[in-house]
């Protein structure tokens, strides 16, 4: 099921430039499982994982929030990704040029779990499934914060400064 | 040191606001006695769960902008056209901030289901407090309340079924389900599932 559409592209960019390229960002296709694997890795890196869609008119929103993060926090350790909950039937009609308009040049990728209800609750009890959800997480610093809003400017910022970095 | 003040002070303002955010969202939980709320249909009147008590009502949250309350409409009128006469009919109620959410305002709900022949109320919960009592906090989240004695108990909470994208794909259909194993008399199997859905856009504090 896992797509492997220009995985070998971003590999190659990355190595050339060292970052993710604007122009090439790709997205992968993932499910559950890979997704708990990032949320639960045990490393010092505080993960701000943000559950977004581009049908979604808030979070589209505050996604320039995400983006100034990973500029501020840039070769410090605090990673952004963006995983979008569109169908993975608009991944290449509007999830990437959506992605590639706007420049965002976080890591994305596109969670492929088709029963909303035998996953959502293994992300984060405490969510509704009402999009935009953001987690920041370290697994192995037992950091979590759920915020099941969205986000104002400022907002963020302050939050991953209360963990104390 | 006063940067470091005025930040923890921030920081605890906050806290707090996200605290209170987790306290919306709790709500009633199945099992749950409901109180009953009066609020204005887009034909004008006031709309109370006690005007004509039914045995079971349908109440979706539900608005007019979000994709994904747009991809259910069908399926909330078809509940409706399939419950209603058996006496199991829908209520929907608008919850969002029309300031927020213009295309959500009474005027915009009122062309909606005049447009698209709403045959249930559609009611606007103007200061969220509906909303809020239930602790509905997407687009669409349905609430099945069924009556005991002169009260509502809730029987199910959640999604309408498990495919959001189109009503043919569903596999399951947890609110037809819910609604025809009280018809039967039965207790409800599946009594809540979660989807993925917009958020209620809540008003500013």
């Amino acid at each position: 099921m896992v797509s492997t559409i220009p995985i070998r592209c971003i590999l190659a960019a990355s190595l050339l430039s060292g970052v993710t390229l604007a122009q090439d960002q790709s997205i992968k296709i993932i499910e559950l499982a890979q997704l708990k694997q990032v949320l639960d890795q045990p490393d010092d890196t505080l993960r701000v994982v943000n559950f977004w869609a581009t049908w979604c008119m808030p979070c589209v929103k505050e996604l320039p929030h995400f983006e100034a993060i990973r500029r501020a926090y840039l070769g410090r350790k605090v990673s952004v990704l963006l995983v979008s909950m569109d169908d993975r039937k608009d991944l290449n009609t509007k999830v990437i040029p959506f992605v590639r308009k706007r420049g965002i040049r976080s890591r994305v990728v596109l969670l492929d779990e088709p029963d909303p209800n035998s996953w959502i609750d293994q992300i984060a009890p405490e969510w509704s499934g009402a999009l935009p959800m953001t987690l920041i997480v370290n697994a192995k610093q037992k950091r979590r914060t759920f915020i099941g809003k969205a986000l104002k400017a400022g907002e963020l910022g302050v939050i991953i400064n209360a963990h104390k970095l | 040191m006063r940067r470091t003040l005025l930040f923890s002070g921030f920081a605890l303002v906050l806290l707090m606001s996200l605290l209170s955010a987790r306290l919306v969202s709790d709500g009633y939980k199945v099992g749950d006695v409901i109180q009953d709320f009066k609020l204005k249909n887009v034909d004008g009147k006031t709309v109370s769960l006690a005007d004509k008590p039914a045995k079971v009502y349908i109440i979706a949250f539900t608005c007019n902008t979000c994709p994904v309350a747009k991809a259910y409409e069908n399926r909330i009128i078809a509940l409706n056209e399939q419950f209603a006469p058996k006496g199991y009919p829908v209520v929907a109620i608008q919850s969002n901030d029309a300031e927020q959410s213009p295309g959500d305002s009474y005027g915009a709900m009122q062309q909606r289901a005049s447009n698209r022949k709403y045959a249930f109320p559609y009611l606007h919960d103007e200061t969220q407090a509906v909303a809020r009592a239930f602790g509905a906090t997407n687009t669409p989240h349905l609430f099945v309340v069924q009556r005991q004695g002169d009260q509502y108990r809730v029987a199910y909470i959640g999604a309408i079924d498990n495919s959001q994208r189109d009503a043919a794909g569903a596999t399951r259909k947890y609110v037809e389900e819910a609604v025809n194993e009280l018809l039967a008399g039965k207790p409800v199997t599946t009594t809540s599932a979660k989807a993925i859905g917009c958020g209620i856009k809540w008003k500013d504090a």
